[in-house]
């Protein structure tokens, strides 16, 4: 009966670990679901990006006041993590501490002091986030989109962080031999007066309480990643590698429609041809993107890494003015929809089975779509280099493509082009006219 | 105005050292005219072998790809790369952030290989090369604002060439509290320009234009036609057009030197 915490620990460890491994699997599967580009070439550059903006947060501090305390949290997450290894091995041995053995007084404590320093930065940290998302009134985090679930999602995040940091703190202000020591404890020494007149037994049962939630409760959060907008705090490594390295202003030239000018230009083709016997018979390509499945797996990856701070928003020009567009929308209904129909596949043994929606209209209005300045302001903005425009322009083409939906103006201007070469209706042989004038 | 075409100059058995792209509104808008004849008031100064392509020049389909006409867009660049090639192009220079983006980023994919420049690139160049002088005495002291072109700025990361010949007209240039990467759009990129906006409570121009009006400006100094026209328009909405000019840099520099 002694290893029985030893065995629940391991039990908890593998069910979190397991189940969490399950989740990431349908992850993958949901952005495989989108169409391949290339994305392996310059791999210098390429983890230059991601060890400058990623690792070193560099795009974070352009707002300096947010992007500090962003830096706190995030430092205190990735150094932290060093103590739950050591909760792991314990946990698994039924040590206690086993690090301090190894590491000697003087460092293990220099070690855990950090850890509660950082502990209690990010706690204070957090509680002046929550206090941004609920009573600042910070206009990116009062969108429309931004109301119910994802408005709830945010602070259960900040509430899991402040409780997590909070069980830290205490079970090594209730380890009684830790406190005599006196090394380690800069912050743990000022709670461990509130437990002096509690038994011996009941500090004991605080400490254990308190180390068994709070590593249940990292596994918790750990799950709770795949459910909510947290998943940046992993995605956003691969996302940052993977992101377009082109001028911001190069859209993509479409392959399959250079094929038809070609040949639409091309004086020796004859349009009457029938395919030679035998040849596959072809499926016409949809031009542009009205499903999630339309888009490219970067695209559906940025869609997964957003984790709905807005910055993007509160820099787009058509949401400044009070249009429909929030880029950050755009990201939310792409990943919401990719989560549906990654839902149908799992449900229909493995297939999608058509349920009568779209991201197009059931989601991203075009309307929404039509207010883009392709001004790219959003795209700069994102601190993980996540693309709303790209998915903007790829749904525009399908709704000019394939449903000749385009605004009538634009039509008109598209039709000019087309007549005159220019958007305006102008006698192309007055082309040259302004050098003539004044 | 001595603007010679490239059919002239192949008449002549001649390569002009640049090919000048007007762009549609360069060519026909009223008030981006003014801005293609003072740039080319600055060739003819710094004695510019240049050419037009004039009436063979057609939309680079930049405005068609934006609206999301991929098809119209390839149709026009083909077009127009048959001609560049055929007169065998190497070096363009616009005045429009929008061509200068399309040719240098979307027209290599599809066969269209030029070194492509803003003209503010291409006047610093004249200047480094001593070609170009800009007088710094006729502007001197005014308050200017730059606006950046988003297909400048943004989506090309070209922000310090017009800054650069802007401080060299002598002025006092203070920046808006958005510019650079952070600067907001005039609102007429992504085909904007040739519909209404969408319902809101603002047009995206008449913010961009109190953004330049909070520097207290003299001039709004840009580098593209189209933001040219948003925030002419937007001066005009404020009612400051006693006070505030929107002038392109190349019509600044014509001034300078008297041109």
């Amino acid at each position: 009966m002694q290893y029985l915490p030893n065995i629940l620990f391991a039990i908890a460890l593998i069910a979190g670990i397991g189940f969490f491994a399950m989740n990431v699997r349908k992850l993958t599967r949901n952005i495989n679901l989108g169409k391949d580009i290339d994305r392996k070439d310059n791999k210098a550059e390429r983890w230059k990006n991601m060890i400058k903006i990623a690792l070193g947060q560099s795009k974070m501090v352009r707002r300096p006041f947010s992007g500090f305390l962003h830096i706190i949290v995030y430092v205190g997450f990735v150094i932290i993590n060093i103590e739950v290894l050591e909760i792991i091995i314990d946990g698994l041995l039924g040590t206690h501490r086993i690090f301090q053995g190894f590491l000697g007084n003087a460092f293990y404590g220099f070690l855990i002091g950090t850890f509660e320093i950082l502990a209690a930065l990010v706690f204070a940290v957090v509680v002046l986030f929550w206090t941004r998302r609920n009573i600042a009134n910070i206009k990116r985090f009062l969108s429309k989109e931004m109301k119910g679930w994802p408005k709830m999602d945010g602070n259960l995040i900040l509430y899991f962080e402040m409780v997590l940091m909070t069980l830290f703190l205490v079970m090594n202000a209730t380890d009684v031999p830790f406190q005599e020591a006196g090394i380690g404890n800069p912050i743990s020494q000022f709670i461990a007066p509130l437990f002096d007149g509690f038994s011996a037994t009941t500090i004991h049962t605080i400490e254990r309480t308190a180390w068994w939630i709070h590593i249940l409760g990292i596994l918790v959060f750990l799950n709770y990643l795949y459910y909510s907008k947290h998943l940046h705090i992993l995605l956003a490594f691969p996302n940052t590698f993977f992101a377009n390295l082109n001028p911001k202003g190069q859209f993509n030239n479409l392959a399959s429609v250079t094929k038809e000018v070609k040949l639409m230009m091309d004086p020796s083709a004859d349009p009457y041809t029938t395919p030679a016997e035998g040849a596959e018979e072809e499926v016409p390509e949809k031009f542009g993107a009205s499903e999630v499945t339309d888009l490219n797996w970067v695209q559906l990856l940025n869609a997964y890494t957003c984790t709905e701070c807005g910055r993007c928003t509160s820099a787009c020009p058509a949401n400044l003015t009070g249009k429909k567009l929030s880029p950050r929308k755009i990201m939310m209904d792409t990943r919401d929809r990719l989560e549906e129909v990654g839902r149908n596949i799992d449900a229909n043994g493995g297939t999608f089975k058509d349920d009568g929606k779209q991201l197009l209209n059931d989601y991203i209005l075009p309307e929404e779509l039509w207010a883009c300045t392709s001004c790219n302001a959003c795209v700069e903005e994102c601190p993980v280099n996540i693309d709303p425009l790209s998915i903007i322009m790829d749904m525009r083409r399908y709704l000019v493509m394939e449903e000749s939906a385009a605004p009538q103006e634009l039509n008109a201007m598209m039709s000019n082009i087309e007549n005159n070469g220019a958007p305006w209706q102008y006698n192309q042989q007055d082309r040259l006219n302004w050098a003539k004038e004044e | 105005m001595n603007v010679p075409t490239m059919a002239d100059m192949m008449a002549q058995g001649k390569q002009p050292e640049v090919l000048f792209w007007v762009g549609a509104a360069g060519s026909y808008d009223d008030r981006a005219k003014k801005i293609s004849r003072a740039f080319v008031k600055i060739l003819h100064q710094a004695k510019v072998d240049f050419a037009v392509l004039g009436i063979e020049e057609s939309s680079t389909g930049d405005a068609a790809k934006r609206a999301g006409n991929e098809f119209l867009f390839q149709m026009q660049a083909m077009m127009n790369i048959e001609v560049l090639n055929g007169y065998e192009v190497k070096k363009i220079v616009t005045c429009d952030p929008h061509s200068f983006n399309t040719l240098k980023n979307e027209y290599p994919g599809l066969g269209g290989k030029y070194e492509v420049l803003h003209h503010t690139q291409f006047i610093q160049d004249l200047i480094a090369e001593g070609r170009l002088k800009i007088d710094e005495t006729t502007l001197q002291g005014k308050r200017v604002t730059f606006h950046d072109p988003c297909y400048l700025g943004r989506a090309n990361d070209v922000y310090e060439s017009p800054r650069d010949l802007i401080r060299r007209l002598g002025v006092n240039l203070t920046e808006m509290k958005r510019s650079k990467s952070t600067a907001l759009c005039c609102g007429a990129g992504g085909a904007q320009m040739f519909k209404d906006a969408e319902a809101g409570d603002k047009e995206v121009n008449i913010l961009r234009t109190e953004d330049a009006l909070e520097t207290k400006p003299e001039i709004i100094a840009t580098g593209c036609p189209y933001c040219n026209t948003m925030m002419t328009d937007g001066i005009k909405f404020k009612e400051k057009e006693a006070e505030v000019v929107v002038k392109d840099i190349a019509e600044l520099i014509a001034e300078a030197n008297h041109l």
